[in-house]
This record gives C-alpha cells, structure tokens and sequence, in this order.
C-alpha cells in the first residue's frame, strides 16, 4: 500500500483515536497531518511499518505532545500541562482494531449531536469521519469555500466550548440520537444521489462516503435494525447508478434502464440486510423504502414489478412519515398496479390539497398516467406545465422529450 | 464545567395558575433543587420576579439612560435560572430537562467561559 492509499483509508480513524486521546478537534487534524508528513519521510527511507495505522497513530500522538509542549512553554498555560500528563499515561496504548472503531462511533455521535445546526451536522461527518477536504464539501454542497470553512470552524468551537462530549449515549437516549446519525447519513446519502447540479465525480463520493458510514454503523451497532434498513437502501439504490444516466447524462427512468447494468452483487447483499431487518421488526422509514427498492431491484423485468404490494408499502410509509411526496409516490404506485384512472384520482385529491403547489413532479406524474392512459393531448399539457416549474437541467430535457413525443403522437 | 440554565417561559399564564397549581409547582422545584443539590450539580439558582419589575440601564457618552422594563419584549420571559457543574453538553442537557418549566417553556443551556484562577 502507498502512503496516499494509507491517508485515503486510514485518516479518518486516526483521527477519531486522536481526538478522543486529546480532546481537542484541531489538535487532532494537525497532530495526523504531522504524522503523515513524517510517514512520508521515513517509510521510503525505513520501509512501511508492519502495522501502519498503530505508527501513525502514535506518531500522531507524539507530535502532538510537542505540538503542547511548545505551546505549554509560550502561553504558560496550566490545563495544558495536565493534559499533557494525562496524555503521556495513554502513549503505552497500542491501537487495536476495536478501539479504533469505538472512537470512530463515539466521534458520528459528536459530529451529529443535535446541539450542532443540521447544516454543521453534515460537513463536519465528512470532514472528520470521511476526511474529505473542506474544498471537495464545499464543492459538493454549492457553497463558496469560506462559507463552509466558517461552518466548520464555528461547529468545532461549539463542541470545544459548550462540553459537546465524545461519546456513544447511554441507552435510554440512543434510540433518539442514532435517529439523527441515519438522517445525516441518508442526507450525505441523498446529496450524492439526488444530484442536482456540481460534480458528477464528487457526487458519487458522496454515495460511497454514506454508504461507508452506513457500513461502520451497522458493523459496530448489529442490534440496531434501522441502521441495518438505512444501509441497504443506500445499496439498493446505489446499485443502479450507472443505470439511471445515459452516457450523455440524460435521465432514464426505472422501467426503461438496462437491468444487466445493475450491480448485482450490491443488490443481493441490499436483499439480504433488508431481509434481515424487516425480521428484526424494522418498520421505520428507511425499512419501508428499503422493501420498497427491494421489490423493484427483485422485477427482472418492469412488467414484473409487484405494484400492489409497492402500493401497500407506501401506504405504511405515509402513516410513518406522512409527506406529499410519499402520498404522490403512493399515487403512481396505485396507478401501476390498479390502473391510471385510479392513479389520477389520488393526484386530483393530492392536488386539491395544495401542499405540492410548484412542485415539478406532480403535473410530471399526472402527465405519465395520462401518457399510458393515451390521453396525448392532455399528457403534454402535463408535460408543459411541468416544464414551468422544473430547476434541474436534466429533467428539463427529460420534460423536453416527453413534450416532442406527445406532439409527434398528436400529430400522427 | 459550568452552565447556565435560563428559564423561559410566558408569565401571564403562571398567573392563570389556581393557588394549589402554583403551590404545587412550587414543590416540583423544591424537589427538583433538592435532586440536584444531592448530587453535586447545583452551584446556584434563583427565580426572578417579573419583567414588569425590571429596570433597563445603559450609559451612552458617560450618561446613565434608566428605562423601566426589560431589554427586549419577547414572547417567552427570562423567569429564572440555575448555574450547575456538569460533566458535558449531554450532562447538562439531561438536568435542563428535568426543571419543571422545560415541559411548557424553554431552558437555555449556556456554557460559562472558564477562566483559570487568578495566581497566587
């Protein structure tokens, strides 16, 4: 392994062990950058160490001992020395494997305490759990550079200064605080996925990024079944992105992808978590949708697709959750499988309602009942109105096609 | 460290309160101080009187500007507050919850700047 490989795949532990041995966030950043650097200069000279993350984490450790005592020395300051002490107590450690994702769990829950704002949330589990840069998260989120390092910054000044502690809470509030880790996994998730705009290459480290953590939380909390649902449905739904886009990046829809593009290997493992999570009596949110990308990801065929029963999911989904784009989702799922007609009354009712107003997807969905239904001339009415509301450039085009091809029905 | 938890919450209905509801609100913060005094939280602690008492002062060019009322009107008032020694964030979170006033009001939980003793 090289040293990059090493820093890609190991940074983010050593910095977990680091903070947690110095309490400190940006202590800890510069202490595993010092250790790097001096990895770079002695292991082309000495050979890489038989155990490389235990030499950088005790590299890391002892420049940051220097790092204090100098700084011990300058400011005269107490606390510091004590810590110092402390810190030398702990020097004879060597990191096992157990310790080293413990800290990684206690430091999620730390970056995803609900005293940080949700927009801190986010980019500090990047930052400190993936070692992203802040550039690549600033690029990723479409936020000037310096925003984002204020974020960062400020976030840590938080944790520092109001005693945010490191640590995995204790039962009785674990439910509630792994409920936040989930969302800002699934938002990192959904940043990557759901791209709107920026990077394609970002966006897909975003993905792997979630899906990681999602590994890590799983492996280290096996008993939480919704943590178990949460990483399948990113599986599940990862496992078509090379299917969803063309090569010239236009949108392609679930019924039309090529299935042997799929990566299959990704789904069968998706199956099997799901599985495993709904018998565990999963039935939160990220379970349902994971059955319900299961089913889809088990149709070998679109015809296939077992609608009813995806109808029925979304159903318990809305009682969960209940959102206007779930009950939409429901509405296209019961027009699969009962027929539009059916699907098109539950979009009137959900457009009555109002919640949905501006929101491109509805008149879009009304526009694809109308479209089986042959109804060409109201579908690209549909269509058109879509058109008025939709941000994304590639659905725009997506729009533009649905539009032409409604025309060329009329007209032939 | 230290904390300040600020108590917020609507006079005008602590005036709606019957004798015996307030009485036994009372109580519930007797308890409440008690429970935290027993284990070594609470430092200090007091309820205040009503925003219609207090005073605002300000000096502006060496002139001392007295107003009557608080510094700002807002829809919850400062009501009270409690200064603890807890081991973090989440530690006092979990104090902050437990004062009777968290269930129709707000705490606000502020950490207090340390500051290394003066030497000797």
């Amino acid at each position: 392994m090289t040293i990059e490989q090493i820093y890609r795949e190991e940074s983010g532990r050593i910095l977990a062990t680091l903070i947690r041995l110095l309490g400190d966030f940006d202590l800890a950043e510069e202490a595993v950058q010092e250790a790097f650097s001096a990895a770079v200069e002695h292991w082309p000279r000495e050979g890489v160490p038989a155990n490389p993350r235990a030499w950088l984490v005790s590299a890391g450790r002892n420049k940051a001992v220097d790092l204090l005592r100098r700084r011990a020395r300058f400011e005269a300051k107490r606390d510091e020395l004590a810590r110092l002490s402390a810190l030398a107590e702990e020097v004879s450690e060597t990191p096992e494997e157990s310790m080293l994702n413990d800290d990684r769990l206690r430091l999620i829950f730390t970056c995803c305490h609900p005293a940080l704002a949700r927009e801190a949330q986010v980019p500090l589990t990047l930052r400190t759990l993936c070692g992203l840069s802040t550039e690549e998260i600033a690029r990723a989120f479409l936020v000037p550079l310096p925003t984002m390092a204020q974020r960062l910054v400020r976030a840590k000044q938080k944790i520092r200064d109001a005693g945010i502690p490191y640590r995995v809470p204790a039962d009785e509030e674990l439910t509630e605080r792994l409920e936040t880790v989930l969302l800002v996994v699934y938002l990192v998730f959904n940043e990557g996925y759901n791209a709107t705009s920026g990077d394609v290459l970002v966006r897909r480290e975003l993905c792997g990024e979630a899906i990681r953590l999602g590994r890590l939380l799983h492996k280290l909390m096996p008993e939480a079944a919704e943590a178990e649902a949460l990483l399948a449905l990113m599986l599940l739904h990862d496992s078509r992105r090379d299917a969803r886009a063309s090569a010239s990046g236009e949108i392609v829809l679930l019924e039309e992808q090529d299935r042997s593009r799929w990566h299959w290997e990704q789904i069968h493992e998706g199956l099997e978590l799901t599985e495993r999570a709904l018998g565990r009596g999963a039935r939160g949110p990220y379970a349902l949708q994971a059955a319900i990308a299961a089913l889809h990801a088990q149709a070998k065929r679109p015809e296939e697709t077992d609608w009813h029963q995806i109808a029925a999911l979304y159903e318990l989904l809305m009682r969960e959750q209940p959102s206007p784009v779930v009950e939409l989702n429901r509405a296209v799922a019961v027009a699969m499988g009962s027929g539009a007609a059916e699907g098109l009354r539950l979009l009137d009712a959900l457009e009555e309602r109002g919640e949905l107003k501006g929101y491109y997807l509805l008149p879009a969905a009304r526009g694809d009942l109308l479209r089986r239904m042959g109804s060409w001339k109201a579908a690209e009415g549909a269509f058109a109105d879509a058109l008025l509301l939709v941000v994304n450039d590639a659905e725009r085009r997506f729009l533009e096609r649905r539009v032409a091809e409604m025309k060329g029905r009329i007209g032939g | 460290m230290q904390y300040l938890l600020l108590i917020y919450d609507q006079e005008s209905q602590w005036g709606k309160l019957s004798e015996a509801e307030q009485g036994k609100m009372y109580q519930e913060y007797g308890d409440f101080t008690q429970s935290i005094t027993k284990s070594g939280h609470y430092i200090g602690g007091n309820q205040l009187h009503p925003v219609a008492k207090a005073t605002t002062v300000r000096v502006r060019d060496g002139k001392k500007l007295i107003t009557d009322g608080p510094f700002a009107e807002t829809k919850e008032q400062l009501g009270g507050y409690y200064m603890v020694e807890a081991k973090d964030l989440d530690d006092a979170v979990a104090i902050a919850s437990r004062i009777p006033s968290a269930r129709f009001g707000s705490i606000e939980v502020r950490p207090i700047v340390a500051r290394e003793a003066p030497r000797p």
